[in-house]
């Protein structure tokens, strides 16, 4: 039997959690920042070993533990991408929290780091209930960071995030059963090539749909996110960006689109319809915002629709781009949360007024948070470009009028997000306390390189993560071929050249797959 | 059947009638004597547990069990719910002296009138016959409206118990004469015949008696639209004897209810069942509705109480023996989380020995008293149902029950209610852990006294099974509660 590394990465954070809660606050944080980077490294160790091209699941684990569930663990390529994400920005989280949290700090990390578990067991889950079961679980730990650490309208917003969040899921549960009960297997992979009757895969994926869409979260059922952004602490921010907004996608992905295609095909005008008009609306919002976490927070709302019109393409670009889209935005939300952690430390306001001219006292930090701004509105070389760019490009094959419509948000993007860049670093410094305040530390170094090299990398080179995925994304396809709509942009595939314009006879062997979606 | 075959099957019951006799003796004349009284009571409480255990684990008896010419069984069904009920008084036996030691008010004949409420609730559970539940059910509630009134100085202690007694005693009567409706249309009493009798359908006299029966039950389990007088007992009662109510007697009468619903009029369960439902979705909201504008901490569980009974009666409707099961596994993890809330309840009380009773009294109790709050939090999410705490599992069992058996739009619109009770659980957390403390004395020393062990134990007990570890018991709850449950339907 080879060693379980799913189990173990679930019980490292468990453990060193629980263990947090009895320990002192610098042997806690010191705890927690070991453990993360302990799943850090079996991540790594999970993705050097995932096989690409193998088995469509691997890693997997089972085990009859509680008679009317499976214990039954594994990943497919997308499972992987998600949780190196997870893993990726946990210690992250960890490192920001070290000075900002002083009260409570061992029931912190506790509750980071079993919500670390719970991410990846979500993304491992190979069993439905078992997956519901980490997918709920979720909301306890968040409900805490937000309540117990978050800032001073805290109360209102745990309330939100929690009782919205579990309305979306309860039917969901409903729907589970009635499947399992139909296909008599809580089994996913063999779920997701069970072929519901199209009539009741109306009302099942309606099911599956509200507790996505929350999540996602789409318009107009997004309003607990800028509450819960704006009230949670900086490291909370993050991973409700970075990951949990990513179980909605994960879900459509898992269970929406391969369970019921039929029923995805019908609602595609729906979920259309909510990308466009979330896309816009959201992007407007953000440019009026004062408060800098309220308008990262629109913006994450604007990209998920995105993700969601890219899913709903129905073609291979649509969904590589979707995913893309997902590990890019966790990176740079996630960086741009704690670009506003990092001055909030300083000076306690989220108020975009009071900064100004940061340039010229913290020249390092304006260049991070210039690079992470670039990369959320999409420029070429950086993460999001990759993923917006395939995404628009299914969704063209699909609605025509649809991409005219998602594209002007990425215009709109570029708006808030230059604005906001112009206001809080360029221009002259308006308050003394502003302009006082120090460069980065070595502990935010440590936050933002990483995050920054990520973001770079995933930008110049996405073949690394499109790879694991495409063939499960090429799965999907064939799973979805036959529900697939016409679309209206009427593509005719003429004849590829023998070479690229700029081919000098010799030079290029082959042209790289990357190069050609980067350009 | 022999005599001594049908002692050896209703043991559990002699057992304890006969301790709880004896007790009264030495209580009469021993009235110092309460603390070894109370001891001699969980002992006999745990044999017959010991007792009820080996004849639900023997082959023989799980499955019939039949006693005194029919009147009583001592099955499968019985067995479970039966070790529920003494582990429940047991560990309410364990967390009450100290309640009443304060007051001054702790007597002997407090544990002798638990044992005659579990001889009450045993015979009740095991009743397959309208007389024998109707004894079994009166047994009980004698007992219990004693106990409600059981501070005889105390104003509020009286008038729960009057209040009970009156509304418990109408109850009674209400299903007193839908029993004779009954016996008058089928000739019997005995449930096999009452099956047989009705097995072409009730006549509209028939029916009348069912909705009677249905209704003075629905009265002792707490179902809306007989739950008015919960909240006011609860209340009212000392707090120890609430946690009884709440627990016990509960888990007695809603097996009652299932045992009489699925198996004397299990023929026509299309009658019954809308009646079932409407209750169910109807406790599910008012107990929900109702939680959310408490300030008091007994008054907010007794609607918790309502609630969870709604969510149990999900699983009866289905009348499937998955729903049976269900029943019987929400009952026992139902059990376990009401008794440890209400220990943790019986822990909170200032250096003074006042019984904290209020949120008020229970802000920033995460500062305070961390392992309190954190078992609190633990309970209060499982009584929510949110995974990965065992009461999910609870209340995933009752749905999965009706899904089966072709409710969706029952299963889905109680689920959607279950959200609303959620609101007043997080507002537990919430006082708990994002409230600044109050009750700190100027030189910063918490109020909140230290607790003896035994609370303790019950209280760490029953976090312990409601954290995800209580997933690890899943396959043995669910195969002895399958078997319980299919006893009740092999037997026609």
């Amino acid at each position: 039997m080879e060693f379980p590394i799913l189990s173990t990465m679930l019980i490292v954070p468990l453990v060193a959690g629980i263990a947090c809660l009895f320990l002192p606050a610098a042997t806690a944080r010191l705890t927690a920042l070991v453990a993360t980077l302990v799943n850090l490294a079996l991540g790594i160790a999970l993705w050097l070993n995932y096989d690409i091209g193998g088995a469509q699941w691997q890693f997997t684990e089972r085990a009859d533990l509680f008679a009317v569930f499976d214990y039954a663990l594994g990943i497919d390529g997308i499972a992987l991408m998600l949780i190196m994400l997870s893993v990726f920005l946990m210690p992250i989280c960890i490192l920001a929290s070290w000075d900002g949290i002083q009260k409570r700090v061992g029931e912190y990390m506790a509750a980071f780091l079993i919500m670390e578990t719970l991410m990846i067991g979500v993304f491992a889950a190979q069993d439905m209930f078992l997956f519901y079961i980490f997918f709920e679980a979720g909301l306890i730990p968040m409900y805490l960071i937000i309540g117990v650490w978050g800032g001073d309208n805290r109360i209102y917003a745990s309330y939100k995030f929690f009782l919205y969040t579990l309305l979306g899921s309860v039917v969901m549960l409903i729907a589970m059963m009635w499947m399992v009960n139909q296909a008599g297997t809580s089994d996913i992979p063999t779920l997701m090539q069970y072929d519901f009757a199209p009539g009741a895969q109306t009302w099942l994926w309606l099911a599956f749909f509200a507790s996505f869409a929350v999540k996602m979260p789409m318009w107009p059922v997004h309003t607990w996110l800028p509450d819960a952004h704006v009230q949670a602490p900086t490291a909370g921010s993050v991973i409700l960006a970075g990951v949990l907004l990513k179980l909605g996608g994960y879900g459509f992905i898992r269970f929406s689109l391969p369970m019921f295609p039929e029923a995805s095909a019908q609602f595609l005008w729906l979920v259309f319809a909510l990308s466009m008009v979330a896309v816009i609306y959201t992007s407007l919002v953000a440019l009026v915002q004062h408060d800098m976490k309220k308008l990262i927070a629109y913006s994450s709302v604007a990209h998920m629709a995105i993700v969601t019109a890219g899913l709903f393409a129905f073609n291979v670009q649509g969904i590589e781009g979707a995913m893309m889209i997902m590990l890019g935005h966790g990176l740079v939300s996630g960086a741009l949360f704690l670009c506003v952690g990092v001055i909030y430390d300083r000076l306690h306001t989220r108020e975009i007024g009071r900064y100004g001219g940061l340039a010229i006292n913290m020249p390092r930090y304006a260049f991070f948070f210039l690079l992470f701004t670039m990369a959320s509105i999409g420029l070429p070389g950086t993460s999001n470009f990759v993923g917006e760019f395939l995404a628009l490009a299914g969704v063209y094959e699909v609605s025509t009028w649809a991409t005219l419509i998602l594209t002007t948000g990425i215009i709109l993007g570029a708006a808030y997000m230059l604005y906001l860049y112009r206001r809080v670093v360029f221009g002259i410094q308006k308050n003394a306390d502003a302009a006082a305040m120090p460069d980065l530390s070595l502990r935010e170094w440590a936050m933002l390189g990483p995050i920054a090299a990520a973001v770079l990398w995933m930008g110049v080179y996405p073949e690394s993560f499109l790879a694991p995925m495409r063939a499960d994304i090429a799965a999907l396809e064939v799973r979805l071929a036959r529900a697939a709509p016409a679309g209206d942009s009427g593509l005719a595939i003429g004849q590829p050249r023998d070479h690229a314009a700029n081919y000098v006879a010799g030079a290029h062997a082959e042209g790289s797959v990357a190069a050609e979606g980067a350009h | 059947m022999t005599y001594a075959a049908s002692f050896y099957l209703a043991a559990p019951e002699i057992i304890l009638s006969v301790a709880a006799l004896i007790l009264l003796l030495v209580s009469a004349w021993m009235p110092k004597a309460s603390r070894a009284v109370t001891i001699a009571a969980v002992a006999a409480l745990f044999g017959a547990m010991a007792w009820t255990a080996s004849l639900l684990f023997d082959p023989a008896f799980a499955m019939g069990g039949e006693a005194f010419g029919g009147l009583y069984s001592a099955d499968g069904f019985a067995g479970f719910a039966k070790i529920v009920i003494y582990l429940a008084t047991i560990a309410c036996l364990v967390v009450t002296p100290r309640f009443f030691d304060a007051r001054g008010a702790y007597r002997p004949e407090y544990p002798v009138l638990m044992l005659f409420a579990a001889v009450g609730m045993g015979i009740m559970v095991s009743a397959v016959d309208l007389v024998t539940l109707y004894v079994g059910l009166e047994l009980s509630s004698l007992a219990s409206y004693v106990l409600a009134a059981f501070l005889r100085n105390d104003g509020r202690s009286n008038e729960a118990g009057l209040k009970y007694f009156i509304l418990g005693a109408l109850a009674s009567g209400i299903i007193l004469y839908g029993m004779s409706l009954v016996y008058g249309f089928s000739g019997t009493t005995s449930y096999s015949g009452i099956r047989v009798a009705f097995a072409d359908g009730f006549s509209t006299g028939a029916l009348f008696g069912v909705v009677f029966v249905l209704a003075g039950l629905a009265f002792k389990i707490a179902a809306v639209p007989f739950h008015m007088w919960t909240p006011d007992v609860y209340e009212g009662a000392p707090t120890p004897v609430t946690a009884f109510f709440a627990s016990a007697p509960k888990v007695a009468a809603v097996v009652m209810l299932s045992r009489i619903a699925l198996d004397a009029f299990g023929a026509q369960t299309d009658a019954w069942r809308q009646i079932v439902i409407f209750a169910a979705l109807a406790s599910i909201v008012v107990g929900a509705l109702g939680a959310i504008g408490q300030q008091n901490l007994k008054r907010l569980l007794a609607y918790s109480s309502i609630n969870n009974v709604g969510f149990i009666l999900i699983g009866l409707a289905a009348a499937t023996p998955e729903g049976a099961s269900a029943v019987l596994v929400y009952l026992a993890i139902y059990a376990a989380m009401t008794i440890g809330s209400f220990a943790a309840l019986l822990m909170l009380r200032d250096n003074s020995g006042e019984q904290i009773e209020t949120f008020a009294g229970i802000s920033g109790l995460s500062t305070t008293k961390p392992a309190l709050a954190w078992c609190l939090l633990i309970l209060m999410f499982s009584l929510a149902g949110i995974p990965p705490l065992f009461g999910f599992f609870g209340k995933f069992v009752v749905f999965q029950a009706a899904v089966e058996a072709d409710l969706i739009a029952l299963a889905a619109i109680g689920i959607a209610a279950s959200v609303i009770g959620a609101f007043y659980y997080l507002k537990f957390v919430k006082v708990m852990f994002f409230d600044e403390s109050l009750s700190t004395e100027p030189d910063g020393e918490a109020v909140i006294a230290d607790s003896p062990s035994g609370h303790w134990v019950v209280l760490g007990l029953s976090a312990l099974l409601m954290s995800p570890l209580g997933y690890l018991a899943i396959p043995w709850l669910v195969s002895v509660a399958d078997r319980a449950a299919s006893a009740l339907f092999t037997v026609i």
